[in-house]
């Protein structure tokens, strides 16, 4: 008879149909177009680095959760997000293996050893630039490449790859003065379309700020995001350059802080990784702003031009103390008489 | 265009899906050989039968009473003879002690007279409701009669009819409301003669806009100075019928956690349950008899039907001609809240307002995976809790913890679990720390 041929669960029966994996694979998408620009302004290297990367993250990962004895689940494209992210936050002119080693930081260490997808407290290509940074300095502080000039990408294929080594804005501004800034990309506010399309040294994936922005907005109108994050890193850094980012108070360019260096990427891409970031709206507002704080502060005290990677490093591990500081709000408390009775 | 009503915080938009029965009306269906009465058919006290082996009972027939505790009588829903006492097949209980009535085929359906309530107190036609059996239709079924004497301490001022049927598919309140309009109204009235104010919202889901027309002009035509009855207009928003989310729609107010509407002043009761008042009072009918909706793609004709109380599931598949190949799951109740379940033999309660048979690809049977911390279940949740740590919880074995969380604030709405993209069982494990938690 017809018993015992259907299925017997709990409600509710329908469910929306996003799923990890669209998000995921939507995030993927998004980065997709900034990587185009970055072959364009940076030469067919920046596309065979990304490969290695997400190669390597996916087998990593794989690998791991075979070790590990979980369930492999690559196919949910976080790990290659992740891939995406750390060929996206080096410079184009490093050696194709050092991506491979900081996918094994990122996917065995930084997720896999921590509990896996939703466990890891730290954002993985984060985790993973940080780690390249402190074993391969030079590469990861020199190895930029200018951009090309008038679409050169198609000269340049087949020529042996020497990292031409030049300093990035925020390096330049650093090291040798806004003189030197200005001589070399003029004042302002000439070189900030340069700038937001991507025409400058830097990391592989940062620079089409464009694009990224682009990216950001998709998923912001697909639901996967929201303004919080992006506004409040992006609103914060922009707001602390120009108080303090000049020769006096409130004379920084807040345009070229927000343009220069990964600001846009580490906002829209990084810093609202849903695992590593707080999940209350209020808790996000602020770990935006701590993120835009702690940024501008490496920037003009540390010893790095860039710090926007550190800056979510360091408040990644603070997100769940803001969930418990900020709880959702009850629909309504109990009666103070009946306080406690079910 | 007009902003519409509805609570600021969560809720979720499923696909409506009300299209297959939304344009069929009312059909009574036959009576089977059989009917099945669960003797506890709500929250409360079960009845003990009134009736012994092979009696003979006339349609309306009290056949339970309650002796002890809260709860209301059940009548019989046709002519009969009491065939045994057993234990029948139950959604949530796994089976409950019930009364089997072999249906007299030959039996004529009982007519009701209408009477004139007004001259009856509100004692006399609270004593009424109570004696017809009456319980919510639409929910878990918390008497009538209970509902309309609220504590002294808390004085009541509004009455909210629930018109909302904010779950996906139902079509039975949407029926009722075209083809009872003024039944109902007649029925607020008396519910507000009972609560002795004046004051009745009618609150009705923007999707059924001719349901909103019929209604208003009932409302309109029974406007008398001494009732101020209104439909207002809501936006589709699941769990907008759920009773604190209607109140605070309607009101702004806030029913506190634990509390009864009637801590804010108001009273709640869903359009069909209204009606059941009307035949109560003005028909002198019990309530025995539900209008149920049959839906999704696994049952071969949809309908909304008027069955007895105590038809099995398995008669009504036979009168609407079977199931199709693609039958997957069969939910008595809504796809949001409603139980699968696992045999035929269920027969309807009191508080069956529809039964689904759905198809694979109505249904979602997606594995879960870990919690992603997207933060989506906190955003839905109307109830603003925390489905996400209340389940990492349960999962890592400590559902005593979860109080914090507001687990016992959970009416299990599944909105936190419909919104999940990592397809986590949210309610499932909510139940198993309410379970966990209290013992
Ligand atoms: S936690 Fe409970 S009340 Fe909140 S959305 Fe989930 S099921 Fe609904
Ligand atoms: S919606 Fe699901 S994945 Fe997202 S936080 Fe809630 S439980 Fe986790």
């Amino acid at each position: 008879m017809l018993r015992g041929l259907w299925k017997v669960s709990v409600s509710p029966h329908v469910r929306s149909n996003e799923s990890v994996e669209k998000i995921m694979w939507t995030v993927v998408a998004c980065l997709v177009p900034p990587l185009v620009l970055s072959v364009f302004i940076f030469g067919i290297q920046t596309l065979i680095i990304t490969v290695v990367s997400v190669i390597s993250c996916v087998a990593v990962e794989a690998i791991s959760q075979k070790c590990l004895g979980r369930k492999i689940t690559v196919r949910d494209g976080s790990a290659v997000i992740t891939g995406m992210l750390i060929a996206f936050v080096i410079p184009p002119g490093v050696n194709y293996l050092l991506p491979v080693l900081g996918a094994v930081m990122a996917i065995y260490i930084g997720k896999h050893l921590l509990g896996g997808i939703g466990y890891n407290i730290f954002n993985p290509a984060l985790l993973a630039r940080a780690f390249m940074v402190a074993t391969f300095p030079v590469a990861m502080t020199s190895a930029w490449l200018p951009p090309l000039q008038d679409m050169a990408i198609f000269s340049y294929l087949g020529t042996p790859l020497d990292a031409i080594t030049t300093a990035t804005p925020l390096a330049l501004i650093k090291e040798q003065g806004m003189a030197a800034f200005t001589a070399q990309y003029g004042a302002a506010p000439n070189f900030y379309t340069d700038f937001f399309l991507g025409w400058r040294p830097g990391c592989i994936g940062e620079t089409s700020g464009l694009l990224i922005v682009l990216g950001g907005l998709y998923l912001l109108y697909r639901g996967y995001i929201t303004w919080h994050i992006p506004v409040s890193v992006i609103g914060s850094v922009a707001l602390l350059s120009w108080a303090f980012g000049g020769e006096t108070l409130f004379s920084g360019d807040p345009i070229l802080a927000v343009l220069s260096g990964g600001i846009l990427l580490g906002a829209f891409f990084m810093a609202n990784d849903y695992v590593t970031c707080p999940t209350n709206k209020k808790g996000q507002l602020i770990y935006g702003i701590g993120i835009g704080v702690l940024t501008v502060l490496i920037r003009l005290k540390g010893g790095y031009p860039e710090g926007i990677c550190y800056a979510i490093l360091l408040m990644n591990p603070v997100s769940s103390v803001f969930d418990n500081w900020f709880k959702p709000q009850r629909f309504a408390p109990p009666l103070p008489l009946q306080g406690g009775e079910k | 265009m007009e902003s519409l009503l509805t609570f600021p915080k969560g809720g979720v938009h499923p696909p409506e899906a009300k299209e297959l029965t939304a344009d069929l009306p009312v059909e009574e269906m036959v009576v089977s050989a059989e009917l099945e009465i669960i003797l506890g058919q709500h929250i409360g006290a079960p009845c003990t039968p009134t009736v012994l082996l092979k009696d003979h009972v006339a349609e309306g027939a009290m056949i339970g009473e309650v002796v002890k505790g809260l709860g209301v009588p059940l009548h019989a829903p046709a002519a009969g003879t009491i065939k045994s006492f057993g234990m029948s097949a139950h959604p949530m209980r796994v089976s409950a002690p019930s009364i089997t009535i072999k249906t007299d085929p030959d039996a004529f359906p009982r007519q009701y007279e209408k009477s004139d309530w007004q001259p009856l107190s509100a004692e006399e036609l609270l004593k009424k409701v109570h004696g017809a059996g009456i319980v919510g239709v639409g929910g878990a079924g918390f008497p009538t009669h209970v509902k309309l004497n609220p504590p002294p301490n808390n004085p009541v001022d509004t009455l909210i009819l629930n018109g909302a049927e904010c779950e996906p598919y139902i079509t039975a309140d949407y029926r009722q409301m075209l083809e009872a309009g003024a039944e109902i109204v007649e029925g607020a009235k008396i519910i507000l003669k009972i609560l002795g104010i004046k004051k009745c919202l009618i609150g009705i889901e923007n999707n059924k806009p001719e349901a909103i027309k019929r209604m208003t002009a009932a409302a309109a035509a029974a406007a008398t100075t001494e009732y101020q009855i209104s439909v207002q207009t809501l936006q589709v928003k699941y769990p907008q019928g759920s009773e604190k989310q209607l109140i605070q729609t309607l009101t702004g107010r806030k029913v506190p956690a634990f509390a009864l509407p009637s801590a804010v002043g108001v009273v709640v009761h869903n359009v069909s349950t209204t009606k059941a008042i009307y035949d109560a009072i003005v028909l002198g009918k019990p309530l025995y008899e539900k209008i149920v909706t049959i839906s999704g793609k696994g049952i071969k004709r949809p309908a909304n039907l008027r069955v007895k109380v105590g038809t099995r599931i398995s008669d009504i598949v036979d009168y609407l001609g079977g199931v199709t190949p693609e039958l997957s799951k069969i939910i008595m109740g809504g796809p949001m809240m409603g139980f699968a379940v696992s045999s035929l033999d269920i027969p309807v309660t009191k508080t069956t307002s529809s039964i689904l048979f759905l198809s694979e690809e109505e249904i979602d049977t997606s594995p879960h995976s870990q919690c992603i911390r997207c933060g989506w279940c906190l955003e839905a949740c109307p109830m603003g809790l925390e489905p996400k740590e209340i389940a990492i919880h349960v999962e890592a074995g400590r559902p005593e913890g979860t109080g914090q969380f507001g687990v016992f604030e959970c009416f299990e709405c599944g909105c936190c679990a419909y919104v999940c993209p990592a397809k986590r069982p949210l309610v499932q494990f909510i139940r198993l720390a309410k379970m966990k938690a209290k013992h």
